[in-house]
């Protein structure tokens, strides 16, 4: 808004000509110039290859030449065959249950730290971190380790006598995927929910408390409305990288887990066919995009009804 | 003060670790009352509020509302609405939702619980901005979201924490004769934090000044401030002449002393008063002294040198040198007749009345 009003002022003078002269003198003249690096930054690594993956959506591959004509046979093929169209309900279910259990989570986790962290508040912080030192690929591995055949969940569940034979259901499906990812988006949850947390004002809370209600019917009404940008920001964090992730799926959800990502680099690698891997990407993103949103709403809707 | 009183708080004492935030507290507050709880910021008055709300609990004593003990007791069983000194207005809510909050687990039927928040709403006068939200309210509209809110769940007690030093002077005194006209409407108890003695004087039946956890005294306004106990009142409720008397004679309610250019005269002796090496300290307010005109005379006059002069619009505070006295006299005149004229350094002569001479503890 700074920026903006920044703006109208600049317009006000009587002599339009003297404007463009005075606007390199702006507010938004120089903020622009401050960030214009991480700007053209942005720009060139994130719209440009867009373009291009939109672009090769639209054309075909035979073997290394690339027909540049316009054609929507990709688009067909993406949305029309089985197979994508299941990787594609899959890889959306995982990430919409890996985020609604790790918001679910991490919401006590940020709550407990942000109410009840006392001093070491930003010790606990630093704790929750701590996991994110080792190499992403290294946790990943690390639960094949404790979900495996032989892995600490089974002989530890084989000691205490609540199985009698290994599970084979732990590793290599969608529920391992799930486990992994909660996992490791766990923090990446708890950080923005806490920020949101600790926003909420606490003479609110009494207040709510000397209105009458219980611990619980106040953070219902007042704390969990108040804290929802945290929520949804958590939520959106770990939905969308999830939907395309592709280490997870490959090192710990075997036939069952594969999601997406695995055919999306498969059309780019061995099949050699980058206009349907980049028409699959394009689907993919629209897809998340329609469904962020319409779990924003979802979860907006939900605490409207509790108040 | 009639049989029950409405809130009676005995021998409270509140620590934090080894700081003593109430040090054994006694106080009865009758049904109806306007109270206030006055004094410097970390006197224990906020804790004491809190207390009766139950958002803190004594480590000591006994809080009885209405007859019941309500140590235990959350604050949301308790027959007692707070109005925050933030107000608390949820931002989330609009200026309705945020008075029907507490309703809501009434379960009242739709048009009764619309009803009572139109009512509430135009008692403080927002009727018109049911529709608002939180930060689309004025610092005053906000406050008076606040005494809707509470006043709504028709409490027993109002508590209101310094609701009153977030607004603008002008705004304040507008706010104080409205909360005063509010409180005899509804002829509920309210409870008062504040820190500022004219809010309290011109708001209360009765006061009670905090100092360092305990009560140092309470009293009705005009008690309070013309009848301060101890030296620490009487300069907290405003400006007071202090000197050292030597005590000439006591019984258990009088004390007879020899003042430096007073003479001698026999005062209400206070509270736990304890003589230091005979002598006692007597307080005068500056606006109990009145310069004197030509030739005009008074049984009781002192005569001194002007060595300074405040100008203050209504009034001008004359710092008068007496001859004699340890500390020159802060005399509080009107400025109807030309003490804003005065040179510095002219002669004058001020008469007192005798009555308007207290004796104080230290």
């Amino acid at each position: 808004m700074a920026v903006l009003s920044g703006i109208e002022v600049e317009q006000r003078p009587a002599h339009p000509r003297k404007n463009r002269v005075r606007w390199t003198a702006s507010d938004e003249a120089s903020g622009l110039a401050l960030i214009s690096p991480t700007l053209l930054y942005a720009v060139a690594l994130l719209f440009l290859p867009i373009l291009i993956v939109v672009a090769y959506s639209f054309w075909t591959q035979d073997y290394l030449t690339i027909d540049r004509t316009f054609t929507l046979q990709n688009y067909q093929t993406a949305l029309g065959e089985p197979i994508y169209q299941d990787l594609l309900v899959r890889s959306l279910v995982i990430s919409l249950v890996v985020s609604v259990v790790t918001v679910t989570v991490s919401y006590p986790i940020a709550w407990f730290i942000s109410f009840h962290g006392g001093a070491h508040k930003n010790l606990w912080l630093f704790l929750i971190t701590v996991p994110c030192w080792t190499s992403y690929l290294l946790r990943v591995m690390s639960w094949k380790v404790i979900l495996g055949y032989g892995g600490v969940m089974n002989t530890g569940l084989l000691s205490i006598g609540i199985i009698d034979k290994p599970l084979t259901s732990l590793l290599y499906n969608s529920n391992a995927v799930v486990i992994t990812l909660v996992h490791s988006w766990a923090a990446f949850a708890i950080l923005p929910i806490f920020v949101s947390l600790e926003k909420v004002d606490r003479s609110l809370i009494e207040a709510a408390h000397d209105l009458g209600d219980n611990k619980l019917m106040s953070f219902l009404r007042v704390t969990l409305p108040l804290s929802l940008p945290g929520v949804i920001s958590a939520f959106l964090i770990v939905m969308i990288p999830t939907v395309g992730d592709y280490v997870t799926p490959k090192l710990v959800g075997g036939k069952d887990g594969v999601m997406i990502a695995t055919a999306i680099q498969a059309q780019f690698g061995k099949g050699a066919n980058w206009p349907l891997g980049a028409a699959l990407s394009v689907t993919t993103m629209v897809i998340v995009s329609a469904a962020a949103g319409i779990a924003v709403l979802a979860l907006k809707l939900l605490v409207r009804m509790a108040k | 003060m009639p049989e029950t009183p409405m809130i009676t708080i005995e021998a409270v004492n509140k620590f934090y670790g080894i700081y003593k935030a109430l040090d054994d507290v006694s106080l009865d507050i009758a049904a109806g009352e306007f109270f206030s709880l006055l004094g410097p910021s970390g006197c224990g008055k906020t804790t004491l509020l809190r207390s009766i709300a139950g958002f803190d609990t004594p480590s000591t004593g006994d809080i009885r509302i209405d007859g019941q003990s309500v140590i235990g007791t959350p604050p949301n069983r308790r027959p007692t609405n707070m109005v925050f000194q933030s107000y608390a207005i949820f931002p989330h809510l609009d200026v309705e939702e945020n008075v029907a909050y507490g309703l809501k687990r009434l379960k009242l039927d739709a048009s009764e619980e619309r009803r009572r928040v139109g009512a509430a709403l135009d008692q403080v006068r927002l009727g018109h901005l049911g529709k608002r939200r939180a930060h689309e309210l004025s610092g005053g509209q906000r406050q008076r979201v606040a005494l809707a809110r509470a006043l709504v769940m028709r409490p027993k007690v109002l508590l209101l924490d310094e609701p009153l030093s977030a607004l603008d002077k002008k705004l304040r005194e507008e706010m104080q004769v409205e909360l005063r006209s509010l409180q005899k409407a509804v002829g509920i108890t309210f409870i008062l934090v504040t820190h500022d003695q004219y809010e309290a004087l011109a708001l209360s039946d009765r006061i009670a000044v905090m100092f360092g956890g305990r009560i140092a005294q309470v009293a009705t306004p005009k008690e309070i401030y013309q009848r301060p106990t101890t030296r620490q009142v009487a300069d907290f409720l405003g400006g007071m002449n202090f000197m050292k008397a030597r005590i000439t004679g006591e019984t258990a309610t009088r004390l007879s002393v020899e003042t430096p250019r007073f003479g001698g005269v026999t005062l209400d002796k206070p509270l736990g008063f304890s003589a230091r090496n005979g002598t006692a300290t007597i307080g005068i307010r500056p606006e109990r002294l009145r310069v004197l005109w030509d030739d005009a005379r008074s049984d009781f006059e002192v005569a001194g040198r002007v060595v300074d002069r405040h100008y203050f619009g209504e009034i001008t505070h004359l710092i008068v040198d007496i001859p004699g006295m340890e500390q020159p006299l802060s005399v509080s005149e009107t400025n109807n007749f030309g003490a804003d004229d005065i040179p510095v350094g002219d002669a004058v002569r001020l008469a007192y009345d005798p009555d308007a001479l207290v004796a104080l503890s230290d």
